[in-house]
């Protein structure tokens, strides 16, 4: 079986540059850092066509990295990344404009000496799906269908507010007409009420376009609300995978279950109180991981096989994946006395 | 929102705000139509030496020589009418330090912009070569070379290129450097964009404010290297003379009470540099996110 869109055991490691000043320095006694950064360790994820995998993670945990890895930004240390089986780097270079990417923040993705309207026609144009002639219309059909005016095409990203600007940056994501869009916290640096604005401009567009989504973001509210499966990333590696609801409901992992009681809410039970349980201390540097299980520290359930073992990502249920020795009796338990999330 | 408003206009309308910045730019243009329309403008063409008249040399302000005209700034010691004499100097002085300034921006620009974009070895080996040049003064290099080279306008274009694209290449590195980590330059190379496209049409652009200001200074700076070369007798020939060697020229004479022959170039020198570095300073502050409002 051949997934649509397939990350297959991507890994990602930063390695520090040793320049020659370095390796004088560390010659004479200076504590120069040679260990590499793993920010994504070996995490294959299939997408199905027309659906969308939401992609959470504490910051840091290398979800986005791994977006920048699924784009063809950033070429993977190890693994491959296709689409429709066909490999998206060629030569280190990205070779095809089906993938599209709308970055978190809409104040640094567009060029700010460059008029919107030349932004969103760039990629068509030098891809030749519509003429320099053409371009206006086809900018202008953009514009409206995302929600702006098209007399703004003339103007810089300046101009606008976050939520214009992120819906200029999905025009020029859709205006390449892209089967797979890859959302990099697409509505994490917009004011909530805009937020909603832009969800349902994308949710609007997904089903319209019949896109498949890669859906990165630190706010499970807002991954509920999209996608269809997800997938929790810690420190650089998958540790739960599975459709949303299920998820949401019976977590299989200790870390997606405390990331889902970590989000404040209000109890109206008796009086409006904010209640939330925040995950017990710090996600561990990357650069030396604890031994065993890499949650081990910081799991309320941990037990002394896991200091010693690391967890395999493995079937837990059907088409259900987590990495913990204990899942099933999580499973078991959680949905009596899991109340964590009911936003 | 405000109306329709290109970084342009806007630029403009911030610049008008400052009085003395106006004022010198209008110094700049004035004197550089001057100079370009000179030939139209003053009463002799100081080149043609048929029009010269040793007799007439060293003559003060105001005198009436063979011509038949009244020298307003006295003559130099080859008999020449001295105001036609620096309105040609500053012909020279201008186009040459604003062609050296063009060629520096444009292969400074590319150096750095390539550098910054490429990365890797080429990175290491062009930034070196530019960080050794600017380890030395510019005069120095810019000596070696015309000694080398020979006099001429070309070749003291290309010893000023040589002195002075250093500081375009750096200061382009420098902005291209922090350009590159940007989203807008991931967004255009996700989409796929072919590097020439994302470097010229999205780099090059972003980079372009602080080279400008250091252009504006890069071209007053030129002039004032080659009015040095000139006053050192290594600029152009003694027939062409540029500002530089007409303050040289009459250099001997100022003890003498001839003070006219190297003042007045001389005046007429800083006054173009002043107002041009007037004009860079302040497109350099309005460049400066700090001290916007």
């Amino acid at each position: 079986m051949t997934a649509f869109f397939r990350i297959d055991r991507v890994s990602r490691a930063f390695a520090p540059e040793i320049t020659l000043g370095d390796r004088i320095a560390a010659k004479l006694g200076a504590r120069v850092e040679t260990r590499s950064l793993q920010a994504v360790n070996a995490v294959t994820l299939e997408l199905a066509k027309g659906e969308t995998l939401g992609l959470v993670g504490e910051s840091g945990c290398g979800k986005s990295t791994l977006g920048r890895v699924a784009a063809g930004i950033l070429p993977p240390s190890s693994g491959t990344v296709a689409l429709d089986g066909k490999p998206v780097l060629l030569n280190g270079r990205k070779a095809t404009t089906r993938i599209q990417t709308v970055f978190q923040d809409p104040f640094a993705s567009l060029d700010p000496r460059m008029k919107v309207g030349e932004t969103v026609a760039e990629g068509p144009v030098a891809h030749g799906l519509v003429s320099q002639a053409k371009a206006g219309e086809y900018v202008s059909e953009w514009f409206a269908r995302v929600g702006l005016d098209p007399a703004f095409a003339g103007r810089y990203p300046h101009q606008f507010s976050g939520g214009q600007r992120q819906r200029i940056a999905i025009a020029r994501a859709l205006a390449m007409k892209p089967d797979l869009l890859i959302c990099d916290e697409p509505v994490a640096s917009l004011d909530v009420s805009i937020q909603a604005q832009i969800l349902n401009l994308f949710l609007h567009l997904r089903r319209e376009l019949n896109l498949t989504c890669l859906f990165i973001s630190h706010d499970l509210s807002v991954v509920r609300h999209v996608s269809d499966r997800m997938a929790v990333m810690y420190l650089g590696r998958v540790v739960e995978q599975g459709e949303t609801a299920q998820l949401f409901e019976t977590p299989a992992h200790p870390y997606t279950r405390a990331l889902l009681a970590s989000v404040p809410k209000l109890t109206l039970d008796d009086e409006a109180i904010v209640h939330f349980e925040p995950i017990e201390g710090e996600i561990p540097s990357p650069l030396s991981p604890p031994p065993g299980c890499h949650f081990s520290p910081r799991c309320a359930f941990v037990q002394e096989r896991c200091r010693r073992e690391a967890p395999e990502l493995r079937e837990v249920q059907e088409r259900r994946f987590a990495a913990c020795h204990f899942s099933e009796s999580l499973i078991e338990q959680g949905s009596s006395d899991f109340k964590g999330f009911d936003r | 929102m405000s109306e329709q408003q290109s970084p342009f206009r806007r630029f403009w309308s911030e610049f008008q705000e400052n009085r003395f910045a106006v004022l010198a730019l209008i110094v700049v243009v004035v004197m550089a139509l001057l100079a370009f329309f000179a030939p139209h403008v003053v009463p002799q063409n100081p080149y043609d030496l048929e029009n010269l008249s040793l007799l007439d040399a060293r003559r003060p302000p105001g005198f009436v020589g063979s011509g038949g005209y009244s020298h307003l700034l006295g003559t130099d010691p080859q008999g020449r009418d001295l105001l036609s004499a620096i309105l040609y100097g500053l012909r020279i002085s201008i186009l040459i330090g604003l062609a050296a300034g063009v060629v520096a921006l444009a292969l400074g620009t590319t150096v750095g912009i390539a550098a910054a974009y490429v990365g890797g070895r080429l990175e290491s080996v062009l930034m070196r070569i530019v960080d050794l040049q600017l380890s030395f003064p510019a005069i120095l290099l810019a000596l070696v070379l015309v000694a080398l080279l020979g006099q001429g306008k070309g070749q003291l274009i290309t010893a000023l290129v040589a002195a002075q694209y250093a500081y375009f290449a750096r200061t382009a590195y420098g902005a291209a450097k922090g350009e590159r980590r940007k989203d807008y330059i991931e967004a255009a190379l996700a989409t796929p964009l072919s590097g020439r496209q994302v470097a010229f049409r999205h780099l090059l652009p972003n980079c372009l404010p602080p080279l400008i200001v250091v252009a504006t200074v890069q071209i007053a700076n030129a002039i004032s290297l080659e009015a040095t070369l000139s006053f050192l007798g290594l600029g152009l020939p003694v027939t062409e003379p540029s500002l530089g060697m007409l303050i040289s020229n009459g250099f001997p004479y100022m003890m003498s009470g001839r003070y006219w022959i190297s003042v007045y170039p001389g005046i007429a020198l800083i006054i173009l540099i002043v107002a041009i570095n007037m004009v860079g300073d302040q497109i350099r502050d309005q460049f400066n996110p700090r001290l916007r409002k």
